[in-house]
């Protein structure tokens, strides 16, 4: 673990970013980095940002104040501006002031390559697992609407779908291939979005609770999974997660966030210790 | 591979037998009989039903637009192909008009599909960004534009103002006899292009855009390129129906394009199947087959021995099919196919899947 972090090459960095939607701050001045090969855990209590910083990364969300990088190009950069700057309740609104905004829509910024997985599952429900994989490697297409009409992409399609059977081999879901994508049981459903995510050729995965609704063996097995697909692909993992086991199984660092705040960073050891995320968790006792 | 190969000879036997089956039953019955007119507008209605449904079915854009494009594809077609000869008479009150050229039916029917093509890259620019509702709202304004101004004197000379646009091709008069096979065949030619792109990794792409948007976007799916994608080649393939549906009406005029004809489209789509080509294909003869013949009797006034028949009077025809509609709505929401198509009904995976609506 260590020797990944001597490398210390920035996946992703987050600097001061500051999500607001109306008078509520979501996230408040977050500043995180991502390592090259590192897993990293971000966790805290509900309600706390996770999924919006998520948001924030992959341009659903365009942030209110702040830099997003990923592999040092900057994804997202944005100040208060309008009527914001009045309602403003992050810190420094200026630190930005002379930055030009740089917004990306999702779409771009997976192809880039980062790829996302959703907290409550979206796969598409009309399809198989196989065809739900399959859309995955559309966006890395040469083909255009009449040569993919007129099938003079036959080898790209063909190269595709073994790609497709070959991710689905990996997640262990080849069995279930043609299989309506929401009939499968729900840690399969997650698996196969985990393939879909991969399919877009990510250098960065990011993970939105992977493991919710599993039991203890499932989750087990997930964080295996994890590590084997981190190593395979030389992924980049930044995951939200809740099964504190999991999340002290595998991360190399985690980033703990509580009302929008950073309160603590560290190894797992360090969060296990921490007194200010033990008093997140379990709430202090106020004598 | 092998399973593959049969599959395609046996569509192909199926599309070669209903080529053979519609040219004898024109030569078997005549080409004025009503069986031949339910083909031939029948053939038309399903490719313009089909061309709706990439659009409302597998991209899960709702719009209301087709009958602007329709109307564009049939003044381009019909623009194009009067005959120099008789140009003087059609435009009788604008010296004759514009256009000074005569080209063929076949470039003439690809152009009616470029320029409603054309017309919808230009509308799709704004009005794609809008979401549902919105955006049948924006596309059913687009279709009555259209309308007006089509009408509009000041280009008479191009569109003949709100007079006749008469004495172009027709379908009885470019195949005398082969009317059904002409259609069949562009309407094959269209609905063939529109499966493979459906079958494409393009319609795979616009299928999950139905499905979940942000989901399609998180793929890297580019939403509103997708989307411009999926309402150009509808509009092309629509223009290319408005032509066909001139050339069967033999005389045009834009006043018949309403937005009742967008309706029409519609209750086929949804009879059919949000998402299934067979099925509007299916439910478009069966709805031109009941307009056009089997329901005309409750339009006649009927004696029954010395008693008139109660409620059969002109225009009863449409409360019946009001009905028919809701009754759709009400209980048969996925319509004859659901969004499954007809050669893949033996598949247990489709067998399962069906749309929510």
């Amino acid at each position: 673990m260590s020797e990944n972090r001597s490398q210390n090459a920035n996946v992703l960095r987050l600097k001061d970013i500051t999500m607001q939607f109306g008078g509520v701050v979501a996230i408040n001045n977050l500043s995180l980095e991502v390592n090259q090969g590192e897993i990293v855990a971000l966790i805290g209590p509900n309600g706390a940002g996770k999924t919006t910083a998520f948001n924030c990364i992959t341009g659903v969300y365009q942030p209110t104040n702040g830099e997003v990088d990923f592999h040092g190009t900057p994804i997202a950069v944005n100040h208060p501006q309008g009527k914001m700057i009045r309602q403003y309740a992050g810190i420094n609104p200026d630190a930005y002031k002379n930055r030009k905004p740089v917004v990306y829509t999702p779409d771009k910024i997976t192809r880039m390559g980062i790829a996302r997985t959703f907290q409550n599952i979206r796969l598409f429900k009309s399809q198989t697992a196989f065809d739900n994989v399959l859309i995955g490697t559309h966006l890395r297409r040469s083909s255009n609407l009449f040569t993919a009409t007129f099938r003079l992409n036959a080898r790209e399609e063909k190269a595709n779908r073994e790609k497709t059977a070959q991710l689905l081999e990996i997640v262990g879901l080849s069995e279930e291939a043609n299989e309506l994508a929401t009939s499968l049981p729900y840690g399969k459903q997650r698996r196969l979005e985990i393939a879909r995510a991969l399919a877009t050729d990510p250098t960065l995965l990011l993970l939105d609770e992977p493991a919710a609704g599993m039991n203890p063996q499932e989750t087990d097995e997930l964080g295996e999974f994890i590590v084997d697909i981190k190593n395979r692909f030389q992924l980049t993992v930044f995951m939200i997660e809740h099964h504190m086991n999991l999340v002290m199984d595998i991360s190399d660092r985690i980033y703990v966030l509580d009302f929008g705040r950073q309160i603590a960073e560290g190894t797992p050891e360090e969060i296990q210790k921490n007194p200010v995320v033990i008093a997140a968790y379990l709430g202090v006792d106020e004598e | 591979m092998k399973k593959g190969n049969m599959r395609l000879i046996i569509s192909l036997l199926v599309v070669a037998a209903l080529y053979a089956g519609g040219f004898l039953i024109e030569h078997t019955a005549g080409s004025k009989s009503m069986v031949v007119t339910v083909l031939q507008k029948g053939a038309v209605y399903a490719l313009i039903a089909v061309s709706m449904n990439l659009l409302n079915g597998f991209t899960g854009l709702f719009s209301l637009g087709q009958a602007g494009f329709m109307l564009v594809g049939a003044y381009a077609y019909a623009i194009l192909t009067i005959p120099m000869a008789k140009r003087a008479a059609v435009y009788q009150y604008y010296d004759g008009g514009w256009v000074q050229f005569t080209v063929g039916v076949l470039p003439a029917l690809l152009v009616a599909g470029l320029v409603a093509a054309l017309f919808a890259a230009l509308i799709g620019m704004p009005v794609l960004r809008l979401k549902g509702d919105y955006l049948a709202i924006a596309t059913l304004g687009f279709a009555e534009i259209i309308r007006a101004i089509v009408q509009w004197d000041t280009i008479g000379p191009l569109t003949n103002g709100s007079n006749l646009l008469k004495t172009y091709p027709t379908l009885k008069n470019i195949m005398p006899g082969n009317t059904v096979l002409f259609t069949f065949l562009v309407v094959g030619v269209c609905i063939g292009l529109i499966l493979l792109l459906i079958n494409s990794t393009y319609g795979r792409a616009f299928k999950a855009i139905r499905d979940d948007e942000v989901a399609a976007e998180a793929m890297g799916i580019n939403l509103f390129r997708h989307k411009q994608m999926a309402f150009v080649v509808s509009s092309f393939f629509a223009g290319i129906g408005g032509a066909l549906l001139a050339m069967y009406q033999g005389s045009l005029q834009a006043n018949s394009f309403k937005s009742a004809m967008t309706y029409e489209i519609l209750l086929i789509v949804v009879i059919g199947g949000l998402g299934s080509v067979s099925g509007s294909v299916m439910a478009s003869f069966l709805f031109i087959a009941c307009s056009e013949w089997w329901l005309r009797f409750l339009d006649a006034e009927t004696m029954l021995g010395n008693v008139q028949v109660p409620l059969l009077a002109p225009g009863f025809r449409m409360v019946v099919f009001s009905v028919v509609i809701m009754v759709v709505v009400l209980f048969f929401r996925k319509g004859i196919m659901g969004t499954r198509e007809l050669w893949e009904l033996g598949n247990r995976r489709q067998a399962k899947g069906g749309r929510k609506s």
